[in-house]
């Protein structure tokens, strides 16, 4: 592979990257698959579609028994990769070969336990050696967050946290003291994989992020068409399509990745 | 009261309080809550403290569950028990006589006229044995709220009278098919329903586990157990049990036990599923076995059985009620600290423990409370006639007609069964 600037350290990295990206393009496009879901070689295929098709940045989720935050959809796509033998192990090797392959930053969607399990310094040593460059984690607000912070910290990882509609102005501004990289905020309330009205309301809540925070937003839960994305130009930084690409693949093979992603973009 | 604004109230109470730990037991316990929850919780807490803080609140409880549930509960001499052992006074604490038959009626009841004061009509739970759903379902339709259980697959079909109940009194019973389908499933199924509906809904999760403030929270509803077993026992003894047994699923009525003997120079042993014994890997034995580790999920950390990996194990249990992959993390901390002991009780002790108490004292505990017996049977005879022990019964086994007549092999039950499903197949 060639050595690029994805390359250079992370959390300054990924902010760094998306405000030159969003220099080129009014919203960039972030992805997420479930790694080993259907298979790792499938996996892989997504991703080389998805970064052929133009996407900008990609969650690699790591499966786990319990993902209290997600939907159906993602439910089951964790509980089949795990079924089919999904390991952290497995899934560490399948993001230094992504992260070597292709030249965007990928980041780690999991929850706790599976840092906690590994020891939270190795796994961010590990995540820093393969080039991943960040991890959203749903069930470590900052309150919990202290050892993962450090860890993410000293191995320079963007640790993205989370807004919500709930979460007061105030508390935005605690969490925007500890985030790097961007703001993850969740359209509407519920777990990922269900309907969003995109609305006015949807956008006073979007500004109010903005406000809150230094760092560029993205936003996730229910995007899946181009008419999504167009309402979130000049809201957001980044619009995140996580369900229903997932969605696609078990409908309509791999094969339907790139079609449907330029689909949103073009 | 309900004119100020809960997150006014929540402010007040969190002022300073962000990076702070807690609802931490030593390294256990905790919040790991996804951020869309995070408002609620604070909420819970608020309102929470602020009932705890108020005895009015402690005596309106005490008065619901003395006209609605029957405390306090008796405590029971078995006395041909002792007799058969030969060793220590044996005492059964009655929770199988709260209304529907389980100590979980203290927890739903306490936890519904919070959600009164909180303003909120609908509430969801999470059950395993379907004690707690059922327990919630009374509660609900006694306060007028909507009700949603959610139940895992495996235990529909094992506890289907209580299934039976929990629609018969207006609940909507939701079988979960994802996961191990067993109780830790339905905890997140039911956290599924709570991001989404928070605004109307409250979620009476069922044991002393989860975010902070539920393991307070639960444990404190549950102490009612324990604060009547110390008085009951002063006065029919005059002096304090040596030990006292219960069992441990989640913990809410270990802890409800516990709580009375706390400061006192009492034994609290807590016993485990089990299973098919430890070396066979099939049980839930989270303190008393090598096999569980320090973990986080469920939004709190505590022993889970779980793997290198960090993903949940496969429980099992003859009791619904016992089979989880966590215990409370107040409980984890007493086992570090050698505050409590934990043992185990196999599948089959359970069910000879079962036979012996209906046969020498005319009592039928649940299954998962005849952990607690037999846990204490192996003690009892070891034991100068001068100590006394008390066994917490839990619930009443009644419900579980279908898995212990499997277990006893009984050929008329079967029989019965067989003519049942012919009559509906004529229907
Ligand atoms: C009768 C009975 N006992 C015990 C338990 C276990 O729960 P805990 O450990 O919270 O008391 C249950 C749970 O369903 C139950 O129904």
């Amino acid at each position: 592979m060639t050595e690029t600037n994805t390359r250079t350290p992370a959390p300054a990295f990924l902010e760094t990257y998306i405000r030159e990206q969003r220099k080129k393009k009014a919203i960039l496009l972030m992805t997420h698959i479930v790694m080993g879901y259907p298979s790792f070689d499938a996996c892989f295929e997504i991703v080389r579609q998805m970064v052929d098709a133009g996407v900008d940045l990609m969650e690699l989720q790591i499966p786990f028994s319990e993902p209290m935050a997600d939907g159906p959809v993602i439910l089951k796509a964790n509980q089949a990769a795990l079924d089919s033998g999904a390991t952290v192990e497995k899934c560490f090797e399948f993001a230094q070969k992504v992260s070597d392959r292709f030249d965007i930053p990928f980041l780690f969607m999991t929850y706790g336990n599976i840092l906690y399990k590994y020891g939270m310094d190795a796994f961010a040593a590990r995540m820093s050696e393969i080039g991943v460059k960040g991890a959203i984690v749903p069930d470590l607000p900052p309150e919990e967050a202290n050892d993962y912070l450090s860890a993410m910290k000293k191995h320079d990882l963007s640790a993205v946290f989370i807004f919500s509609p709930e979460t007061s102005d105030q508390r935005m501004k605690m969490i925007d003291t500890h985030a790097t990289g961007f703001i993850y905020c969740l359209a509407r309330k519920g777990v990922t994989g269900k309907e969003t009205q995109f609305s006015s309301d949807m956008g006073n809540y979007l500004a109010r992020c903005q406000k809150s925070t230094r760092l560029p937003t993205a936003v996730g839960f229910g995007v899946k068409e181009k008419a999504d994305i167009d309402f979130l130009m000049g809201k957001a930084d980044i619009a995140v399509v996580g369900s229903q690409t997932i969605r696609e693949v078990a409908q309509n093979g791999v094969n339907a990745t790139g079609p449907f992603i330029r689909s949103l973009i073009e | 009261m309900e004119t100020i604004n809960a997150t006014q109230i929540a402010n007040h109470f969190m002022k300073g309080r962000y990076m702070k730990h807690r609802g931490y037991y030593g390294p256990f316990g905790g919040a790991f809550l996804p951020e869309i929850l995070v408002a609620t919780f604070e909420e819970l807490d608020a309102r929470f403290r602020q009932a705890k803080a108020d005895k009015h609140f402690w005596e309106e409880y005490e008065t619901l569950m003395a006209t609605y549930s029957c405390r306090p509960t008796p405590l029971t001499y078995a006395e041909n028990l002792t007799r058969h052992f030969g060793g220590a006074k044996i005492y059964i604490k009655r929770e199988d006589l709260n209304h529907t038959g389980a100590h979980k009626a203290n927890n739903v009841m306490g936890q519904g006229l919070l959600v009164k004061r909180m303003g909120k009509k609908r509430v969801i739970a999470e059950t395993g044995a379907g004690q707690h759903g059922v327990a919630t379902a009374t509660m609900a339709a006694k306060f007028g709220f909507d009700c949603t259980i959610y139940m895992g697959e495996v235990d529909v079909l094992r506890q289907r009278p209580n299934v039976f109940w929990m629609e018969q009194l207006g609940a909507t019973v939701v079988p979960v098919t994802d996961g191990t389908r067993i109780l830790k499933d339905a905890i997140n199924e039911a956290f599924r329903d709570w991001v989404t509906n928070m605004d109307t809904t409250h979620y009476v999760l069922g044991t002393a586990c989860g975010p902070h403030p539920f393991p307070e929270m639960v444990s404190w509803f549950q102490s009612i157990i324990g604060k009547e077993a110390r008085a009951q026992i002063m006065k029919a003894e005059g002096r304090l049990p040596t030990k006292v047994f219960a069992c441990v699923g989640g913990g809410s009525n270990a802890m409800g036990l516990f709580q009375g003997f706390m400061d006192d120079p009492v034994e609290l042993v807590g016993v485990e599923a089990g299973g098919e014994g430890i070396a066979s890997g099939r049980h839930a034995s989270r303190l008393c076995s090598d096999d569980a580790s320090f973990g986080i999920a469920q939004g709190y950390k505590t022993y889970f059985l779980q793997n290198s990996d960090g993903q949940m194990k496969e429980t099992h249990s003859i009791s619904a009620g016992l089979d989880y992959v966590g215990v409370s993390p107040i409980l984890a901390h007493m086992h570090d600290q050698e505050k409590a002991r934990f043992e185990y009780a196999t599948d089959t002790e359970v069910v000879d423990a079962l036979k012996l108490t209906m046969r020498m004292e005319g009592i039928i505990p649940a299954l998962e409370s005849c952990h607690a017996f037999a846990g204490a049977f192996k003690e009892a005879a070891n034991m100068s006639t001068d100590d006394i022990i008390i066994i917490n019964q839990s619930g009443r086994g009644d419900k579980d007609i279908f898995t212990v007549a499997d277990a006893l092999g009984d050929p008329k039950w079967k029989e019965f069964i067989c003519a049942k499903a012919g009559e509906y197949k004529n229907d």
